[in-house]
C-alpha cells in the first residue's frame, strides 16, 4: 500500500545511521550558524527569539500611519483588512469582534507577525525598532500599553493581554500534557 | 434503469424539453449545461467520424467540459474580484470518483502564490537537533520516498452554514474546501533521523516561503512523526505552485493550514510558538467566549454531491452520490436519509477506501415527486459519527467559524429543485 517502501526505508535508515554516517551526510549539507541566524526569526511566548532594539508608542504612531493605516484604518479600526482595536467584552455575544485587543493571547505574537508578514506588500521591511514601536502603538490603541510606553525584548513578553486565559487546548494536543509525556 | 435517468441529476433549463435536454447533455455529468447544442434523437443524428485535431504536448479538457474552481473570500463573500479572494473552491458537483483533478484541488493561500525557482529554494532543519542541515529539492528527490492518497481540508470548509443557509449555494460553495490527491515525498521520520533530533523536543515549527511566512507549531505525537512527509510530487507530477511548489508538508488528517506550502524551515523545540495562525486565526470561539485551541484534526464528514444545491431532479429513478472523509482514519460506512433524517439506508462505498482520504458513496433512489430532504452521515473506523446539526451547534455554538462538520441537508421541492437548508 502506501508504505510499500517501508522495507527500503528501514534499510536506508539502518545503513545510514548505524553503518555509515558519511552516507547520511550525503543528503544536504551542514547549516552554518550565520545563515541560520538569517532565517531564525520566530519569537516564542516567553520572548525567546526577540531581537535587541526598542520602540515607543509615539514612534509607532508614525510607523503605523506610513505603513499600516491604508489597510487597517487610521486608528486600527479596520478597513479593507482586519480591525486591530476594540471588541473587548464581545466574545460571548452573537457578533464577536476578534481584534488584537479582544482576542490575541500573547503580545509576542504581534511582534512576530508584523516582523514576518507585514506590511503586506513588503514583508520584513520594517526595522526592528519600528517593529517594536508599531507593536507598542497597536497595544496602546487597545489600552494595554500606556500612551508614553516603550517596548523591548525584556518588556514585551511581560505585557499581559486581556484574553490571555481565553483559550482551551484540545486535550489530545495540550502542550502541558505533551510536555509531561516526554 | 433507463438510459436517461441519471442525467436528470443535472439542472435543466426551463425552456428546453426533457428529451432535448437529455440528448444535449449525453456527454455526461462532467459537462457544463450546453443549451445551444441539439441532441441526437436517433443514431442517424450522431455526427460523422473524421480526422481530429493534431496531437499535442499537453492535454486540455474537452470544450464541452467546462469545470472551474471559484475564488471566494469569507462566508457570504462570493462573486468577488479574484484579487480579493482568500480561497478557491473545488467543483464537487461536476466531479466523479475519489481523486480530485490536480488543477481543481482547492486552494487557500495567505499571501498569494509565490513564483519559486527550485534551484534557489532551500529547506533548513534546525533547533533541537544535533546536526542542522540545509536541503535542496534535488536532495529530497534522491531520498527514499513514499506516495500516499490523502484528503487535505481547509478548516473553513462548511463555514457558509454556521448561522444560516443561503438557498442559492451549490456544494462547491458549501464544501469546496476539501480535495484528495496522491502526494509523493520524503517521510518526516527520515529527515528527523538525518538531523538527529533531540528526543526531548515535543513540537516542530513549520514555516513557508510565502510572503506571510505562514508558520504553525506541530505536536510531535507518534502518529504525526510516523505519517507526516515533505512532498514534492502531486498526482505524479511536481507540485503545482498553488499547492506549494517546490515542496510542502503533508499532514494526513490534519488542518489544511498545517500542510505548510512552499516549505522552507522546520525547527524543533519543546513548546508551541503561539503564532498568529494558532492563536488569533485558526482557533474556534465557543458560545461562552472561550476558544478551542489546537483542534488540529479534521473531523468525520460527508456530503451528497449529486443531486446537490441548485440542481433539479425528476420523479423516478435517481442515483445519489457523494464524498465522505475522516481525519481519524478510514470511512467505515455512510448512511443516506431521503426523508429528512427519519430513516437511514447504507450507501455503497467505491473502492479503494483509504485512511484519511475521500471516498465516493452511492445509492439508488426512486423519488416519488413529493417534497423531501436528503442528507448523508458518515462513520469512521474509530467509531466517530458525523453529528447532526442540532447536536453539533449545541456543542460548538455558531461563532467557531472553523471545523464545521455537521450533516449537510438538501431540500427538494415539488418541482425537484434542490436547495441548501439547515436541518
Amino acid at each position: 500500500m502506501y508504505w510499500h517502501n517501508k522495507r527500503l526505508l528501514a534499510g536506508m535508515l539502518t545503513f545510514g545511521l548505524l553503518a555509515s554516517p558519511a552516507l547520511a551526510f550525503d543528503f544536504g549539507r551542514r547549516a552554518t550558524p550565520d545563515e541560520i541566524k538569517l532565517w531564525d526569526i520566530d519569537v516564542g511566548p516567553d520572548g525567546k527569539g526577540l531581537p535587541d532594539g526598542s520602540g515607543t508608542v509615539a514612534q509607532g504612531k508614525q510607523v503605523f500611519s506610513d505603513n499600516c493605516a491604508a489597510c487597517h484604518g487610521d486608528n486600527g479600526q479596520g478597513g479593507i483588512k482586519d480591525r486591530l482595536v476594540g471588541g473587548q467584552g464581545t466574545l460571548a455575544s452573537d457578533m464577536p469582534v476578534k481584534t488584537v485587543g479582544s482576542f490575541w493571547p500573547y503580545a509576542t505574537t504581534l511582534f512576530d507577525y508584523i516582523h514576518r508578514a507585514m506590511p503586506y506588500p513588503t514583508p520584513g521591511s520594517l526595522s526592528t525598532d519600528d517593529t517594536y514601536a508599531v507593536t507598542a502603538y497597536i497595544l496602546s490603541l487597545n489600552g494595554i500599553v500606556p500612551a508614553d510606553g516603550k517596548l523591548d525584548k525584556a518588556s514585551l513578553p511581560k505585557v499581559r493581554m486581556p484574553n490571555r486565559d481565553g483559550f482551551v487546548p484540545e486535550p489530545e494536543f495540550d502542550p502541558a500534557r505533551l510536555a509531561r509525556k516526554k | 434503469m433507463t438510459s436517461k435517468a441519471p442525467i436528470d441529476l443535472l439542472p435543466r433549463p426551463a425552456n428546453v424539453s426533457r428529451r432535448g435536454f437529455v440528448g444535449g447533455l449525453s456527454a455526461g455529468i462532467l459537462g457544463a449545461v450546453a443549451t445551444e447544442a441539439a441532441g441526437a434523437e436517433t443514431l442517424a443524428d450522431v455526427p460523422d467520424r473524421g480526422p481530429g485535431a493534431d496531437l499535442s504536448a499537453h492535454s486540455e479538457r474537452s470544450r464541452f467540459a467546462k469545470i472551474d474552481r471559484i475564488p471566494e473570500a469569507g462566508p457570504g463573500k462570493r462573486n468577488i474580484d479574484p484579487g480579493n479572494a482568500i480561497n478557491s473552491k473545488t467543483p464537487h458537483q461536476k466531479l466523479v470518483g475519489n481523486i480530485t483533478p490536480t488543477d481543481l484541488h482547492y486552494e487557500r493561500s495567505h499571501s498569494g502564490v509565490p513564483d519559486l525557482d527550485p534551484a534557489q529554494h532551500r529547506l533548513l532543519i534546525h533547533g533541537m537537533v544535533q546536526k542542522p542541515l540545509v536541503f535542496s529539492v534535488e536532495d529530497l528527490k534522491r531520498m527514499p520516498s513514499i506516495s500516499r492518497v490523502v484528503f487535505i481540508e481547509c478548516t473553513g470548509n462548511g463555514w457558509e452554514n454556521w448561522k444560516k443557509a443561503d438557498p442559492e449555494l451549490t456544494v462547491q460553495n458549501t464544501h469546496g474546501l476539501v480535495s484528495t490527491n496522491e502526494w509523493t515525498g520524503v517521510p518526516l521520520k527520515f529527515l528527523i533521523d538525518l538531523v538527529s533530533r533531540d528526543k526531548s523536543s515535543s513540537w516542530m515549527l513549520a514555516e513557508g516561503g510565502d510572503g506571510a511566512g505562514v508558520d504553525r507549531s506541530i505536536p510531535l505525537t507518534d502518529e504525526i512523526v510516523n505519517e507526516a512527509f515533505v512532498a514534492y510530487g502531486q498526482n505524479g507530477e511536481p507540485l503545482r505552485p498553488a499547492h506549494g511548489f517546490p515542496m510542502r508538508l503533508v499532514m494526513p488528517g490534519f488542518e489544511g493550514n498545517l500542510n505548510i506550502k512552499w516549505l522552507r524551515r522546520l525547527k524543533f523545540g519543546n513548546q508551541p510558538w503561539m503564532t498568529r495562525w494558532e492563536t488569533a486565526r485558526y482557533t474556534q470561539l465557543l458560545a461562552n467566549g472561550k476558544a478551542r485551541q489546537f483542534q488540529l484534526r479534521m473531523e468525520t464528514n460527508s456530503v451528497i454531491t449529486q443531486p446537490s444545491g441548485m440542481m433539479q431532479i425528476q420523479p423516478g429513478y435517481n442515483r445519489i452520490s457523494g464524498l465522505a472523509w475522516s481525519g481519524h482514519g478510514r470511512i467505515a460506512s455512510v448512511e443516506i436519509s431521503t426523508d429528512g433524517a427519519k430513516t437511514w439506508t447504507q450507501a455503497q462505498l467505491s473502492n479503494p477506501v483509504l485512511p484519511k482520504a475521500q471516498v465516493r458513496f452511492q445509492m439508488d433512489w426512486v423519488w416519488d415527486g413529493k417534497p423531501t430532504r436528503i442528507v448523508s452521515r458518515s462513520t469512521d473506523d474509530k467509531g466517530n459519527v458525523q453529528p447532526d446539526r442540532q447536536s453539533f451547534i449545541a456543542a460548538m455554538g455558531t461563532n467557531a467559524l472553523f471545523h464545521y462538520n455537521a450533516q449537510q441537508t438538501w431540500s427538494i421541492d415539488e418541482a425537484g429543485r434542490v436547495r441548501n437548508v439547515l436541518a
